[in-house]
């Protein structure tokens, strides 16, 4: 007996995409397997890690903890999404490369799609500010003191572009 | 960015962004889990729910039915067609394979591989493979699994012990019958690991037509490909493992040997390529990648104004159900057995132990950390004894700066140095005055707060000399690294690499090394990897050993193109060699500036004009470079001394911390590390691993272990119970930067993958029983949890 399968149509970095999933397969699973976007990581699929984060309507999620046919008609920001359309780097992520606020790499789309986050509602946000934000992301490499100086550039950039 | 600098180096230590990083921010790093080839099927693994049992029958029918299964492999078909994994140590009995056959020996141990087209329908069909297990007895303390031979984890060995030596270097004995004062005690370091956030993945395809097994695996592992092939029974070259794998972090453990022979195995067997990437729980419970688990025994003889004059380490350390290279971790210690310290008489006495637990793997500084946390502990409880402040205890007994190099008891010499100067700059940066007022002053009004130091070395350049120290019959004595550096005919620069990395930016190191020799800009090198079929010799970036080893080979290479470009300029221009200068890729007389040949225009000889080269020279402009680890190539001696790692950073950390007396919960109020790894190549690169490792270190102290029951299973086997620390958890950290270069390196670099792991878990011990010492109680086992601290600070309050 196969399983039933779900058609799942879903605004992806602005572009519409539409894939098959059955009842079961998590987001971050339609998204790496079926969508072959590979930039959102799978680390612990039980929602710790923050690997597998990305944004669902704005708002950060932990695309292991929700179903992929849950997300059928929603937009969803991945970080292949961040940057410009013709490949320039959002000043966030040119502030990570500045800052070398990664290593490994494999929490850094996560860590990106938090620190975006918060800097879409928190223009000048405190170091404490930026702990929180992303403390539901765990890194293993970096000991998250050059991320908290990227996310401080990156906003400070923010600002003087759009003073600018 | 890549303004040439102006010291004594071009671009090495300078501000530079890193090669690695823009693919990293924009999701195009390729990992093994983001590879994907036609027809590939997926692997999920049916795993012992018993410690310690005999496997009377597997039975594979109903899952064989199941939906999108291919095969069901068990131990009985997977022994008698592959061989045993290697292991460090010469216990043949002590057989290690993928899956189990007949014997299961922990829990959470492989027992069948299901393959299925999905990963999902592949875990459905795992759960209908029937086992019967009858249940046998098990042995979990690895000091009662040294003293009781009742319970055998691997009968035919005869023993649980698979090392146990004494070693005596130095009039110990004498050392502790003429002691004035003498002291003993005994610390814990709890079994944890690196656990890097993505799990062990790995991709194997068979093609038939070539008699070629293409591999492409998260891994982290010297002579991997040569240990895949032996286990598969294939010829080296019948292997082809792909270094261009983009590794999710590792510090010593991604060594799935035994995942990789297992998914080649069913590539080969089945013939369509197949993919295993770890969920958590394999990775936590069976994936072989816990670290040490260690009790130390430390007895310390002095003198009454404070100096050490012997020490005495037992250290028993509990490796798990098998071992590959784990007991390897009780060797390296060796190499800085005293630390930083000018301790003339040394016994050590290493035992590696079996259990019926999870395999030990290498965890960054391959049993250093632990060891550090025994020596640094030990120092605290001297100073304390004799009431004599820890910094002025230090500063009597480390070895000064003028004393190097400096060949310590167990025969090792320590290449540079100056620990009294950065111990006193980290004391500087942090303000130790106004630290020692403010933990006063918290003691002042009720609170708890303790202040601690360390001081550590962290032996980097990474030969293997423990292995013929550890088995005789490994003769190993050469840990070579290589690279290879080309110019093509547009005159563009190509460093090719010898292995995969985990982060730590070598693609970058090796450019910068190029550029800086050939005076030409990084950004401009690119860095490839070879196969293992086109790689040079390699041992892979452990043991802190890439700056060193990739980095010299790199520069040696480069430095051998700047010869060849300077003899065919001296070949035309009909100049001696001695009478020319090289100047970013020209080469000029040096009496007669314009009498000179542009880079291009050697270039095109090289790979154009061959009448115009000199005679006997190679055409095309391409040099390699192979190099053995400075000061390698010695077996150790018969009461075995040997010369380890060549280089050694050092790292002092000073913490300030703040326990809550009513919930127990440490609160790490300052944190500075003072570091000396020589000349920096990237000091972003450098600080991030630094960073890193203290954050890693930080979690070994005070949050993380594989916690097991009484009955044998793995209680902390997700991220809800195994914690990590998060940004919440990890203070601002200080970094005060030292700089003695080494003496044997092109640049004065030394490692420092391992940098702030060696000494973070022992400084912040040292001041978690500082808080504590007000209170007569103390904490001599990690990690120090708050629970385990309000516990002891309640029974002492209680007693009070």
């Amino acid at each position: 007996m196969s399983e039933r399968q779900y058609t799942i149509t879903l605004d992806v970095n602005g572009v519409k995409r539409s894939g098959i999933a059955p009842a079961r397969m998590t987001l971050v699973d339609f998204l790496r397997d079926v969508l072959r976007l590979t930039g959102t990581h799978i680390g612990c699929e039980h929602g710790i890690c923050g690997a597998c984060s990305i944004l669902l309507d704005g708002e950060p999620v932990r695309s292991c903890l929700m179903y992929a046919v849950q997300a059928d008609g929603h937009r969803v920001t991945t970080v292949e999404g961040l940057a410009a359309a013709d490949g320039k780097l959002s000043p966030l992520q040119d502030s990570f490369c500045e800052a070398h606020a990664l290593q490994c790499g494999y929490c850094t789309p996560g860590m990106l799609i938090a620190s975006h986050a918060l800097l879409e509602t928190k223009a000048d946000p405190s170091e404490a500010d930026i702990r929180e934000a992303i403390s539901g992301n765990l890194c293993r490499c970096t000991g998250y003191q050059q991320i908290v100086e990227a996310v401080k550039l990156a906003a400070e950039r923010r600002r003087k572009e759009k003073s600018a | 960015m890549s303004a040439p600098g102006t010291g004594p180096f071009r671009y090495i230590g300078r501000k530079r962004r890193t090669k690695e990083d823009p693919r990293f921010v924009t999701g195009r790093g390729r990992y093994a889990a983001d590879l994907a080839l036609d027809g590939m099927k997926h692997v999920a693994l049916v795993t012992s729910p018993h410690p310690s049992a005999r496997i009377r029958a597997i039975r594979t029918d109903k899952a064989l039915a199941a939906p999108g299964v291919q095969y069901v492999l068990t131990g009985e078909e997977f022994v008698a067609n592959t061989d045993a994994l290697q292991m460090g140590v010469d216990a043949p009995k002590v057989q290690r394979y993928a899956l189990a056959h007949r014997v299961v020996r922990y829990a959470g141990e492989w027992v069948a591989a299901v393959v299925a087209d999905t990963r999902a329908l592949a875990e459905d069909a795992a759960e209908l493979v029937e086992v019967d297990y009858e249940p046998t007895p098990y042995v979990l303390d690895g000091e009662r699994s040294f003293a009781d031979k009742s319970v055998l984890v691997h009968p035919d060995h005869g023993s649980n012990v698979l090392y146990h030596r004494v070693f005596k270097w130095g009039p110990v004995d004498e050392a502790f019958a003429r002691a004035e004062h003498q002291l003993s005690f005994s610390v814990r370091w709890a079994r944890s690991a690196t656990v890097p956030i993505e799990t062990f993945g790995v991709l194997a395809e068979w093609n038939a037509g070539m008699e070629l097994l293409d591999i492409w695996a998260s891994i982290q592992m010297p002579k991997f490909p040569d240990q895949t092939a032996r286990a598969l029974r294939l010829p080296g070259n019948c292997v082809r493992v792909h270094y261009d794998v983009d590794v999710g972090g590792s510090y010593g453990v991604k060594r799935g040997i035994k995942h990789t022979v297992l998914v080649a195995y069913l590539a080969r067997r089945l013939g369509f390529p197949v993919r295993l990437i770890e969920d958590r729980l394999e990775n936590m419970r069976g994936g072989d990648m816990h670290g040490p688990d260690r009790k130390f025994d430390v007895s310390v003889a002095y003198t009454r104004d404070g100096t050490i004059t012997g020490l005495k380490i037992r250290a028993l350390d509990d490796v798990g159900a098998y071992a590959g290279r784990s007991p390897l971790q009780l060797g390296k210690p060796v190499g800085a057995i005293v630390g930083p310290y000018l301790i003339p008489a040394v016994e050590y006495e290493p035992i590696s132990v079996m259990t019926h637990k999870t395999p030990q793997e290498a965890v960054r500084g391959f049993g250093q950390s632990p060891t550090n946390y025994a020596i640094e502990t030990a120092i605290d409880r001297v100073a304390r004894a004799l009431g004599m402040d820890p910094v002025a205890l230090r500063e009597r007994n480390m070895i000064r700066r003028e004393q190097f190099p400096y060949t310590i008891p167990s025969g090792t010499t320590y290449d540079s140095g100056d620990f009294h100067t950065v111990l006193r700059k980290a004391l500087d940066a942090i303000d130790y005055g106004a630290l020692v007022r403010w933990r006063d002053e918290v003691r002042a009004a009720g609170g708890l707060a303790g202040i601690g130091i360390s001081t550590c070395l962290e032996p980097n350049g990474g030969n293997s000399a423990f292995e013929p120290l550890f088995n005789p019959k490994n003769q190993t004595t050469t840990w070579m690294d290589s690279c290879l550096v080309r110019v093509d005919l547009s005159g563009a620069i190509t460093g090719v690499m010898n292995t995969s990395s985990s982060g730590q930016g070598h693609e970058t190191l090796v450019a910068t090394c190029v550029g800086e020799i050939l005076e030409r800009d990084p950004a401009t090198i690119r860095v490839a990897r070879a196969d293992s079929l086109t790689a040079l010799p390699s041992n892979s970036p452990v043991g802190s050993r890439m700056a060193i080893m990739l980095g010299g080979a790199a520069a040696g290479a480069a430095k051998k193109i700047k010869a060849a470009l300077i003899r065919i300029a001296s070949h035309n221009l009909g100049i001696p060699e001695a009478d020319l200068e090289y100047v970013q890729g020209d080469v000029r007389a040096i009496a007669h500036p314009d009498r000179m040949m542009t880079w291009e225009q050697l270039v095109e000889i090289a790979h154009r004009k061959y009448h115009q080269m000199p005679p006997g020279m190679d055409p095309g402009l391409q040099e390699k470079f192979v190099w053995e680890v400075p000061k390698g190539g010695a077996l150790p001696t018969a009461d075995g001394r040997v010369h380890m790692y060549p280089c050694f950073s050092f790292e002092t950390h000073v913490v300030g911390v703040q326990v809550d007396p009513l919930t127990g919960q440490p609160r790490l109020a300052k944190y500075v590390c003072g570091h000396d790894c020589g000349v920096m190549i990237n000091p972003d690169i450098v600080h991030g691993m630094t960073y890193g490792g203290i954050a890693h270190g930080i979690g070994a102290a005070l949050y993380e272990k594989f916690a097991y029951s009484d009955n044998g299973q793995l209680e902390s086997q997700t991220f809800m119970d195994y914690l990590m620390p998060s940004a919440m958890e990890v203070p601002a950290l200080g970094i005060v930067d030292h700089c003695t270069p080494s003496p044997l390196t092109e640049f004065g670099q030394k490692g420092s993958g391992e940098a702030g792991y060696l000494g973070a878990p022992a400084a912040i011990s040292n001041a978690i029983n500082d808080a504590l010492a007000p209170l007569g109680t103390g904490i001599f086992e990690l990690p120090m949890t708050p629970h385990a601290l309000w516990r002891r600070i309640s029974a002492a309050r209680r007693d009070a």
